[in-house]
C-alpha cells in the first residue's frame, strides 16, 4: 500500500505527520510527504500522479473541515474517490463526524496512540468504503 | 534498580556527592547570581527585585475581539502582552487572499493593515506595557505596524518595548512560517535588529527560540544548542553589517521550554546561561556585562500536556511553573489545559495566569535565588548538560554550521528522526505519561471531553473583510502605490527594508502587498523534504 502523507493549508506544524509517515515506512508501506503548506489541488494532484492508496492529511491549525472538503471533492473531480483520505491532527470530538460525513475514511485525532494508527492502515480499515 | 536516563540522553545515578561535583570551580563555573558566567541567574537578587513578567500567549478572531481578551487578562494582574497572529499574517496574505480561507482569525488575530493594530492596541499604554509580538517571517512589517500605532498614541520611541520574535531560523526548522528564502529571510531579520538597535533602544528586536524546536521533537541539550547556534548566526550577521557587538547583544532575548524533568530544566537553564555568557564574551568580544546575559522567556510547551484527562494538564502547567522559576525565568508562560483540544477558553487561560501568581506569591519559589545551586545533583546535572550541549554543538558545526544546516534539511531530519523516537519511547513506556500510557483511566477518551470549547466565530471573517475594503477605500491609494514601489525597490538593492515599510504601513498598504512587493524580488522558499 502507498500512502501520501500531506500537510494541506498554512500550518507549519509538521511534528506528528512526519513521526505517522516515519511509522508507516517503518511498518512497510511506501510513504510519500507532501512538504508543508500544499493546497488541496496540489495534493490531490500528487495523490494521483504517485498512484497512493491512501491520503493522510495533518491539520492542526481549526481549518480541517475545509480543507478535508476540497481534498476528498477534488479526488472525486478527478473520478479518483478509489483513493481514501484520513485526517489527522487537532479535530474536537464535535467534528469526527462531521468529517466523515464528507467522506473522509478514518480520523485520528490527536492523542491517539501510533500503534493505533498503524494498526488501521494494516487492517486497511482506511480504505474501507463507508 | 530501573535505568532513569535524562531526556538529553545520559543516565541519572540514584545518588548525587561531593565526588560528583569535584570538577566543578565555583568562581569560574557558578559565581554568584548577576556576575560573570550567570550560571545562577542573571540579577543579584532576581525576584526579590522584580518578579518575572506574566505574558499569556493570545489572539483570536479580530483585533478587536482580541484586544478585549488583552483587556480581560490585565485586568486579572497580567502585566504584558504577547500576540499571536493568525497563519495568513504570519505569511503574508491578507485575509481575502483565496489561500487564507479558513484560517482568518482562526490560530491568532487576523491583521491585514494598521487599522488593525490600531484596533488591537487601542486605550492599551504602549509606553507602560510590554507586547511581544509572535511573528518571524512578517517580523519586519508587523513591528512597523506596532511602531506606527505607539507614535500614533503619541509615545516616544526611547519608551518603547516589545519583543517581535523575529527568529527565521527556527521557523525553517520547526514552525513552519518562512516565506522567502533563507538568505532574503535573514536579511529581513537583520534589517529589524539594525534598524529597532538604532532608533527603538528598548526593543528586543529577536527573540531566539529553542521552544519551538523542542515541541518539534529534539532533545533537551539540542533546544539548548539549537538556539545558541541560532543566536551566533545572528550575531555574525550583524558583525557582518559592520556593527559593533555591544550595539545590538544586549537587547538580544530567548524563548526557551521547561515542561518534562524539573531538574534537568533548570541544569538546562544554567548551563545555556554560562554557555552564552562565555560565547559572548570570548567568542565575539563583548565587553558590557549586558551582551553577556541569557534573557529567556521560559515556560510553554503543549507537548508536555495530554489529551487524556485534560484537568492533569493543569497540575503539569504548575510543574513547568515551578521549573520555569526556579530556572530564573525573566518571562514566562503557560500553555493552558485545554490547549490539545483548541485555542484557549478564557477560564484556560485565567487558571494558567493563577498557576504563575500561586507559584510566585504562596509557593516560596521566587523567595530566594537560584535555590537548587549547590546541590550535588543540581550543579553536577548542569555540568553534564554543558557537556552535552557542546556535543550538539559540535554537532551542528559538522552540518556546516546551522545556516547551512536549514537549507540543507539535516537538522530538519535530525528533529524528525528525535520526534520519532521520543513517540517510540511514548509506546514502550520508557518515557511514562500519567493516563496516556501509564495509570490509564478507565474513561474512554471520546468520553471525556468534558472542556469548554473555543467556539471560532465564522463571522469573524467577514467582519475582517469588511475592515479590509474599508480600509482600502479610505487610504490615498497614489501614496501607498508609491510606498510599495520604494518597498520593491529597496528590496532589490541592499539598503535597510525597515524605512520604505515603515512608509508603506504609514499609507495603509496592507500586508499582502508588502509581502508581495517583497516575493515578486525575493522569491519563495523551496522546501528540503525529508523525513
Amino acid at each position: 500500500m502507498k500512502v501520501l502523507i500531506a500537510k494541506p493549508g498554512l500550518d507549519g506544524h509538521d511534528r506528528g505527520a512526519k513521526v505517522v509517515a516515519h511509522a508507516l515506512r517503518d511498518a512497510g508501506f511506501e510513504v510519500v510527504y507532501s512538504g508543508l503548506k500544499r493546497t488541496p489541488d496540489e495534493i490531490v494532484r500528487a495523490a494521483i500522479q504517485e498512484d497512493v492508496d491512501v491520503v493522510g492529511l495533518s491539520v492542526l491549525s481549526g481549518a480541517h473541515l475545509l480543507l478535508a472538503r476540497r481534498v476528498v471533492d477534488g479526488l472525486r473531480a478527478q473520478d479518483a474517490s478509489d483513493i481514501a483520505v484520513v485526517v489527522g491532527g487537532i479535530i474536537p470530538p464535535r467534528d469526527v463526524e462531521a468529517l466523515k460525513q464528507l467522506g473522509v475514511r478514518h480520523v485520528f485525532p490527536m492523542g491517539t496512540p501510533l500503534p493505533e494508527i498503524v494498526k488501521a492502515f494494516r487492517q486497511g480499515q482506511t480504505k474501507e468504503p463507508r | 534498580m530501573k535505568e532513569i536516563k535524562a531526556h538529553a540522553g545520559f543516565p541519572i545515578a540514584p545518588v548525587y556527592g561531593p565526588e560528583d561535583v569535584a570538577g566543578v570551580e565555583f568562581d569560574r563555573d557558578i559565581g554568584r547570581p548577576g556576575e560573570y558566567p550567570y550560571t545562577r541567574g542573571i540579577h543579584k537578587h532576581m525576584y526579590r527585585e522584580r518578579l518575572w513578567t506574566m505574558r499569556q500567549y493570545v489572539g483570536f478572531g479580530t483585533p478587536v475581539e482580541t484586544n478585549a481578551r488583552f483587556k480581560y487578562l490585565m485586568a486579572h494582574g497580567q502585566d504584558a502582552l504577547n500576540v499571536a497572529f493568525d497563519l495568513p499574517t504570519q505569511l503574508g496574505l491578507d485575509s481575502d487572499d483565496p489561500k487564507a480561507e479558513g484560517e482568518v482569525g482562526r490560530a491568532g488575530m487576523a491583521v491585514d493593515t494598521l487599522a488593525d493594530m490600531e484596533d488591537a492596541f487601542a486605550g492599551i499604554p504602549l509606553d507602560r506595557v510590554s507586547v511581544s509580538l509572535t511573528i518571524n517571517g512578517m517580523a519586519a512589517p508587523i513591528t512597523a505596524m506596532y511602531y506606527a500605532v505607539a507614535e500614533k498614541q503619541g509615545v516616544a520611541a526611547d519608551r518603547v518595548v516589545t519583543t517581535p520574535q523575529n527568529d527565521i531560523l527556527k521557523e525553517f526548522i520547526a514552525r513552519g512560517t518562512w516565506i522567502y528564502p533563507v538568505d532574503p529571510s535573514l536579511r529581513l531579520v537583520a534589517d529589524l535588529i539594525e534598524f529597532s538597535a538604532r532608533h527603538y533602544p528598548r526593543s528586543n528586536p529577536v527573540s531566539v527560540c529553542g521552544y519551538h524546536i523542542r515541541e518539534a521533537g529534539c532533545t533537551t541539550a539540542q533546544e539548548m544548542a539549537y538556539g545558541l547556534a541560532i543566536a551566533a548566526a545572528y550575531v555574525e550577521l550583524m558583525l557582518a553589517r559592520g556593527m559593533a557587538v555591544d550595539e545590538f547583544a544586549p537587547r538580544i532575548s530567548f524563548n526557551f521550554t521547561a515542561w518534562g524533568k524539573i531538574f534537568e530544566e533548570v541544569a538546562k537553564f544554567r548551563a545555556g546561561r554560562r554557555l552564552y555568557a562565555r560565547m559572548l564574551r570570548e567568542r565575539f568580544r563583548a565587553v558590557n556585562p549586558k551582551s553577556w546575559m541569557f534573557r529567556s522567556l521560559i515556560g510553554g510547551g503543549g507537548s508536555a500536556f495530554a489529551m487524556q484527562e485534560p484537568e492533569n494538564n493543569i497540575v503539569r502547567g504548575a510543574y513547568i511553573a515551578l521549573a520555569a522559576s526556579l530556572a530564573g525565568a525573566q518571562t514566562m508562560a503557560l500553555p493552558t489545559y485545554d490547549e490539545a483540544y483548541t485555542i484557549p477558553s478564557p477560564k484556560a487561560q485565567l487558571i494558567a495566569l493563577r498557576t504563575m501568581q500561586i507559584c510566585a506569591e504562596e509557593s516560596g519559589a521566587a523567595d530566594t535565588v537560584d535555590p537548587l545551586a549547590g546541590s550535588y545533583y543540581v550543579e553536577a546535572l548542569t555540568s553534564a548538560m554543558e557537556k552535552r550541549i557542546e556535543e550538539e554543538l559540535a554537532s551542528v558545526e559538522r552540518m556546516g554550521g546551522i545556516v547551512e544546516a536549514v537549507r540543507t534539511g539535516a537538522i530538519q531530519a535530525e528533529v524528525a528522526r528525535q520526534a520519532y523516537l521520543y513517540e517510540q519511547k511514548i509506546v514502550s513506556g520508557e518515557i511514562p505519561r500519567v493516563a496516556v500510557n501509564c495509570h490509564v483511566g478507565d474513561v474512554p477518551v471520546e468520553a471525556d471531553r468534558d472542556v469548554e470549547l473555543y467556539a471560532f466565530d465564522p463571522t469573524a471573517h467577514a467582519a475582517q473583510l469588511a475592515r479590509l475594503e474599508r480600509t482600502r477605500a479610505q487610504r490615498d491609494g497614489g501614496a501607498t502605490r508609491t510606498a510599495l514601489r520604494r518597498v520593491a525597490q529597496a528590496a532589490r538593492g541592499s539598503e535597510n527594508l525597515m524605512d520604505p515599510i515603515m512608509e508603506a504601513v504609514k499609507a495603509y498598504a496592507t500586508l499582502g502587498e508588502i509581502a508581495q512587493a517583497m516575493r515578486d524580488v525575493f522569491g519563495e522558499h523551496k522546501e528540503a523534504v525529508k523525513f
